[in-house]
């Protein structure tokens, strides 16, 4: 296990050099002066010259880029053309708000998505299933913000529309990030839980007399949570890039809502570093959700191993 | 299904007896006749593409309906200067934010331009959104799958750049490389195809990684057959039933990206319109004026989901071990 782990690690370290060299090289080649945009027009040549010299403006790119890798390694994402502050402190400053709302959306579409699939399943081709997987349906065919600009519309006046004050001004937005995940949340829970119905270890409890709920809970839902649980790993990614559009609609000052601000600002340093930010930390969750799953399921120990 | 476990039950234990030797070969032959015959009594299953296609009609009344809807709904769009009298971008001030009437099916926005129009035009840029780059990014993705699970020393480098690729958040990506290139529709096009590539190729990539070890494809190698011929005549036609799902299960994906980049400013841009644009240009007026909001999130929803129903039952069709 240990071997596929180090294997595992290994494997992310080129993937993340070259979420760097690509944001880094597609970002360079866009047009304008740093200095220009950071200072204005009217700047003294001697302050040009300095400040040149010290972001390496001068140099070639790759040692530009090489500069910029080691000085991430470090934590040390440059300074914000446009805060005039060091990108990794704004991004600190930030990153909890998005976290919150992130994990807030994530709980909900659990709390809402596996019940719902266990009961769709349950009852399945019900009107019941057939209402659930519909509104499940919904939550994944329509894009984040029109569903945020109806949720505004009808809580307007009874919840927070907007701004990141309270507790209270998570719901919305998490209600919106959550219900996509729910959706696919809840699809998953139903058919893998269908699938495991049909087996010969549910029908003999069933013979045996016992009551369907336990069956069901007991010993059919923990066999089919498992790709659930894999599903819930992948939605990391989902739901901090839904951020971005929900941050943006509902006005949280989280890292979404910095990159958004970054491009219309053409703040580069900052568009580079909560890019590579964010990307690192789906990297690295989906990197512990592997190496988990990898102590949970020993199947994967033994294949992953070889 | 009964029947179908009892057959292979009924060869596992003819493959385990036949070592064994306690059967005449007169009573293992009766046996596996037998076996043939229940698999033929209990397994009808259309082996043609188009024959699976027919039979998903008939079975799935909601794919079929989808198919019906998108029809309907893609001639609109193709002959929208037959359907409407208005001009999607005249503005007429006298006329804004007018409730849906007779005359404005759908009402005017805050420009006095009829929405139902503007729907039907904007259709043009998220219908070609759907399409186009769908179908570049699945065109690299073949390939590079195939190349992927088929030349193995070019595996390692191919499926390092998906990962780089799938690693990002992709409206974070589509936003940066929009960013660098510029806000065009066309634009749009280039940077959805430098993103969907890398999921059709890892899925290309495990069909060609196991449709590479089958007899058909040793035998062709055998024969002297050139790699390149072997991956687009002889692998390529069997991934093509998942390919013609996920290119179905792509375009969804593809119009909901090109809303959220209008949405975030780095889209469509004024005066033309997608379905995407629309809504968001309605956020101001959503609340005095609904009807803004209401009816290219109509278009949006109807369209996509009509999508991801034909999705679903083609993959129930042609694959039932993809069956969710």
């Amino acid at each position: 296990m240990l071997k596929y782990i180090i294997k595992r690690i290994l494997i992310t370290i080129p993937v993340l050099v070259g979420v760097v060299f690509l944001i880094f090289v597609m970002l360079s080649v866009v047009p304008g002066d740093p200095l220009t945009v950071m200072m204005g027009e009217k700047v003294k040549v001697d302050v040009i010259e300095r400040l040149s010299k010290t972001m390496h403006l001068n140099d070639p790119w790759y040692v530009q880029f090489a500069w910029y890798l080691w000085n991430a390694l470090h934590g040390d994402f440059g300074t914000s053309y446009k805060l005039m502050r060091s990108v990794s402190s704004v991004i600190a400053n930030a990153f909890p708000k998005t976290l919150m709302l992130a994990v807030t959306a994530a709980a909900l579409s659990w709390v809402i998505g596996i019940p719902a699939g266990v009961i769709s399943a349950v009852k399945k081709n019900s009107i019941i299933d057939h209402l659930f997987m519909g509104f499940a349906l919904c939550g994944v065919s329509l894009p984040a913000f029109s569903v945020g600009m109806f949720l505004q519309n009808i809580f307007n006046g009874i919840l927070p529309v907007s701004g990141f004050a309270s507790p209270m001004h998570l719901i919305l937005p998490a209600l919106v990030l959550g219900w996509n995940a729910a959706g696919t949340i809840a699809r998953l829970t139903r058919s893998s839980l269908l699938e495991v119905l049909e087996d010969d270890y549910i029908r003999t409890a069933r013979a045996k007399g016992l009551a369907p709920v336990p069956v069901i809970v007991k010993h059919a839902l923990k066999n089919s949570l498992l790709p659930v649980i894999t599903m819930m790993a992948i939605q990391i990614s989902s739901l901090l890039s839904g951020a971005v559009i929900t941050e943006t609609l509902f006005s949280i000052p989280g890292i979404g809502r910095l990159a958004v601000d970054a491009i219309n600002g053409r703040d580069m340093p900052l568009l580079q570093g909560t890019v590579i930010f964010t990307t690192t930390v789906i990297i690295v969750g989906n990197l512990i959700a592997d190496i988990l799953y990898c102590v949970v399921d020993p199947r994967i120990r033994v294949e992953g191993g070889k | 299904m009964a029947t179908f476990e009892q057959a292979v039950s009924l060869a596992a234990r003819l493959a385990v007896d036949s070592v064994k030797d306690q059967y005449s070969p007169e009573e293992r032959l009766e046996a596996i006749g037998q076996v043939e015959e229940e698999e033929m009594e209990y397994m009808p299953r259309p082996d043609t593409l188009r024959a699976k296609l027919l039979m998903m009609c008939q079975e799935n009344k909601v794919a079929a309906a989808s198919a019906v809807v998108l029809a309907v709904m893609a001639l609109a769009i193709i002959f929208a200067d037959k359907l409407t009298s208005f001009d999607p971008n005249t503005v007429n001030l006298m006329e804004r934010l007018l409730p849906p009437s007779r005359t404005h099916w759908c009402g005017t926005d805050d420009l006095g331009r009829d929405i139902f129009t503007r729907i039907l035009y904007g259709g043009r840029v998220s219908l070609l959104v759907g399409i186009i780059p769908t179908s570049i990014s699945m065109f690299i993705g073949i390939i590079m799958g195939m190349v992927s699970g088929y030349i193995r020393h070019l595996d390692a480098v191919i499926m390092r750049l998906a990962d780089i690729v799938l690693a990002f958040p992709s409206i974070v990506l589509a936003m940066v490389v929009m960013y660098t290139l510029g806000a065009t529709t066309s634009n749009i096009f280039i940077a959805l195809s430098m993103i969907g590539w890398a999921g059709t190729a890892r899925i290309v990539r495990s069909q060609t990684l196991s449709l590479r070890e089958q007899e058909f494809v040793e035998a062709a190698r055998g024969m002297g057959v050139k790699k390149w011929t072997i991956m687009f005549r002889h692998i390529l036609p069997n991934c093509l039933p998942s390919l013609i799902v996920l290119f179905t299960l792509n375009i969804p994906d593809a119009i909901l990206s090109e809303a959220n980049l209008s949405f975030l400013g780095v889209g469509t841009q004024p005066p033309d319109s997608s379905w995407g644009l629309m809504v968001s240009q309605a956020r101001t007026y959503a609340v005095s004026s609904p009807w803004m909001l209401i009816f290219p999130s109509l278009a949006i929803l109807i369209m996509v989901l009509a999508l991801n129903f034909l999705g679903d039952g083609l993959r129930d069709a042609v694959d039932p071990h993809m069956k969710r």
